[in-house]
């Protein structure tokens, strides 16, 4: 269970998350929606353990682990795993060779490159990815939908509890919407959890969240089920502000 | 300011040593010749150099600012007072061999390298070489300079000045007249080294300048590759290296000459201290089909001021200078390669990665030549420069010159950032910081860490991390 408690996390002294609270249990596929500037991509990163950001007040807990001390290294060993919204790109470092440093890193195993294949191909086949793809260099000229790809890879291969998919950007298109969606399908079983970030209800078209919430300035001001989405699209997050 | 992991070795060995004053007059540079019982053809070697020295002045046009060195500040003569051994290094002063053992050194029999030979320079004088039988047994020369100047004079008269002339510039000039030690390999026809041959350089007096010369010489269809490693102890002052390092490659021979440098490089937040690293290295590939490759991985001294290069005379020889050159808290390095290209189809490479963080400035200074006789002649450089943080500086300055149209020269360059964001991203993926910082610098620099000699190339990694360790952000 991922369970955020009134947490308030600020940059250069402005408030960005503030008495933020969240409970996410195994099985369950949480949408978080809300306009530009909301707090949404700080979570995440919060989350995940970004070092620019300072938490102020409350606490974050994985499974009854106190989250918000540890490195983002200890965070991802315990199960965490966020999807970034701009990939990274690093050259000299292939694909495979990231991947393999990540598992062995996260099982704290040493599998040889054989090994790892055994683990990888079959993931790399129900997604459809070529086997190219894992030697080129770490996201490294890689068009938007190929990063998004790679994310997703990323989270098969490493399988962590609870999956922080970051989809603010409006950018993404309709290839990369089927990429995340079928991703997150195929990760999801009953041990999992998800937390989606996303701007726009059309991802909810291929993902079906069983909780929505929509957050405006850091913090959630409504929550229901999957047909808030289709509520707010009609009457936008104007009128979310307006009720509370 | 900086979280630098402190520089593992400052120490200082308290040894007894016999210094000559300050300074430097004809009279020194007889003294050091009568010292070490030269062949008069040297002692005028270096009378030449120090009056050629006299004339000349340093170079202004490298990218480095330092105050002026007062040269007359300088003693050019160390030696540790202990019995001179040529064939054992049993008598050594137990504290020196304490000393190179904490450098991860070990001299006696029991610990040494596997399958390196090592000689061993403390301030001016050779301590000795390990793995001498296996050597002779194969017949190749690993010794000190001053052993050679005794058992082989010939060779010395024929090749010393031949590749790096004693008026080459100002520091070869210096260089010349006061050398102290260094190492002289000598691989016969047709041999191929057993071993890597090493010499491991350990500077401990604080005023006195450290001027080795080494000469590698290459018979017909033979090979050597060959290390050099040094390291000094901390002060606050400047300790000058000016080092000329000759190659001569005969015939199908090929050398390969790997440097990984370690000087102290001063203290990162004042810039106090730190060697003046102003190094001459040369190789001539003078026979058909032969090779000289420099490996370089350049992460200490306060200023480094050097550039390996390959003299092209020898029909389809092949010159390479492979290298990674660090800078971090306030150092500044100007250093590349010159290719001189003048027999035909003779081909070059360079890879040269610079890699700067904090207020640091790194500079590569390359030259592709290629002479009217150089038909055929190609060239592939590739510069890459990483910066870390953002009060670092990283320029390239490639001169070409061209005087053969059927001549192929390719440039390529590139600039990328290391960043919190970076390493944020491989966090996230369960992969330690160290690590992280770990994976992109050797993702940047494999290309050259590969040309490495297995045994150093895992250490050259681990410095290099160790280096940036406190100075992402």
């Amino acid at each position: 269970m991922l369970e955020i408690k009134e947490l308030t996390v600020q940059i250069e002294g402005k408030k960005i998350l503030n008495n933020f609270s969240l409970c996410v249990k195994p099985f369950e596929i949480h949408a978080i929606m809300g306009p530009n500037g909301a707090g949404k991509s700080t979570l995440a990163k919060v989350l995940a353990g970004h070092p620019f950001y300072e938490v102020i007040g409350g606490t974050v807990s994985l499974d009854g682990v106190e989250i918000l001390e540890l490195d983002p290294e200890e965070r991802a060993k315990l199960g965490l795993f966020m999807s970034f919204q701009y990939p990274l790109e690093i050259r000299g470092i292939s694909n495979f060779e990231f991947l393999k440093h990540a598992y062995n890193s996260i099982y704290d195993v040493k599998l040889e490159n054989e090994e790892f294949k055994k683990i990888i191909d079959p993931v790399m086949e129900k997604m459809r990815i070529k086997p190219h793809f894992l030697d080129r260099d770490l996201n490294d000229g890689f068009s938007g939908g190929e990063k998004k790809r790679n994310e997703i890879l990323q989270m098969l291969v490493l399988q962590p509890k609870v999956a922080i998919l970051d989809e603010t950007d409006s950018g993404l298109d309709i290839d990369a919407l089927k990429i995340v969606g079928e991703g997150v399908n195929h990760f999801m079983n009953k041990e999992k959890m998800i937390v989606l970030i996303t701007h726009y209800q059309r991802l909810l078209n291929h993902i079906k969240p069983d909780f929505v919430h929509v957050m405006m300035d850091g913090k959630i001001v409504e929550s229901g089920g999957k047909e808030l989405a289709l509520e707010l699209e009609e009457r936008g997050y104007e009128a979310c502000s307006k009720s509370k | 300011m900086y979280n630098h992991t402190e520089y593992k070795y400052g120490f200082v060995t308290d040894i007894e040593t016999e210094v000559f004053p300050k300074g430097l007059t004809e009279e020194i540079v007889i003294e050091i010749s009568r010292k070490k019982e030269e062949p008069d053809f040297l002692r005028e070697f270096r009378l030449a150099a120090f009056r050629k020295w006299k004339t000349m002045e340093e170079p202004k046009w490298p990218n480095l600012t330092y105050p002026k060195i007062d040269f007359n500040d300088i003693r050019y003569f160390a030696e540790p007072k202990v019995k001179q051994t040529i064939d054992s290094l049993d008598q050594v002063d137990p504290k020196l061999l304490e000393t190179f053992e904490k450098l991860g050194i070990p001299l006696d029999e029991q610990k040494r390298l596997t399958g390196v030979a090592v000689d061993v320079i403390f301030d001016s004088v050779s301590l000795g070489t390990t793995f001498k039988a296996k050597l002779k047994e194969a017949g190749v020369v690993l010794c000190s300079m001053g052993e050679a100047a005794k058992r082989y004079p010939e060779l010395l008269k024929k090749y010393l000045g031949s590749v790096v002339p004693i008026g080459d510039n100002f520091y070869a000039a210096l260089n010349s007249a006061v050398f102290s030690d260094g190492s002289f390999v000598y691989v016969p026809k047709g041999v191929r080294s057993p071993i890597e041959l090493s010499t491991y350089f350990r500077i401990n007096e604080k005023e006195t300048g450290q001027f080795e010369r080494t000469l590698i010489i290459a018979e017909p269809d033979s090979y050597v590759s060959y290390l050099e490693g040094c390291t000094a102890p901390a002060f606050d002052t400047n300790q000058l290296h000016a080092a000329v390092v000759e190659l001569v490659a005969l015939d199908r021979a090929e050398i390969k000459y790997s440097t990984v440098q370690n000087w102290y490089s001063g203290d990162p937040k004042t810039g106090l201290g730190g060697v003046y690293n102003f190094v001459t290295k040369r190789g001539r590939c003078q026979g058909v089909a032969s090779k000289i490759s420099w490996t370089q991985v350049e992460a200490g001294s306060a200023i480094t001021w050097k550039y390996p290069s390959c003299v092209l005379e020898g029909d389809d020889s092949v010159g390479e200078f492979y290298s990674v050159a660090l800078t971090n808290g306030k150092m500044q390095a100007d250093t590349g390669t010159k290719m001189i290209h003048k027999g035909k189809r003779t081909k070059s490479t360079i890879i040269s990665k610079g890699i700067s963080a904090d207020e640091s400035h790194n500079s590569y200074r390359g030259l592709v030549f290629v002479a009217s006789s150089a038909e055929g002649a190609r060239n592939y450089t590739q510069c890459d420069s990483m910066l870390v943080g953002n009060r670092c500086s990283a320029n390239t300055f490639p001169y070409i010159d061209v005087h053969h149209q059927t001549a192929s020269i390719e440039h390529e360059a590139s600039t990328s950032k290391m960043n919190e964001e970076q390493l944020f991203y491989l966090q996230a993926r369960g992969i330690s910081r160290e690590d992280a910082i770990n994976l992109i610098v050797n993702g940047f620099c494999k290309e050259v860490i590969k040309e490495l000699p297995l045994e150093f190339a895992v250490e050259a990694q681990k410095l290099l991390t160790l280096k940036l360790e406190g100075s992402v952000g």
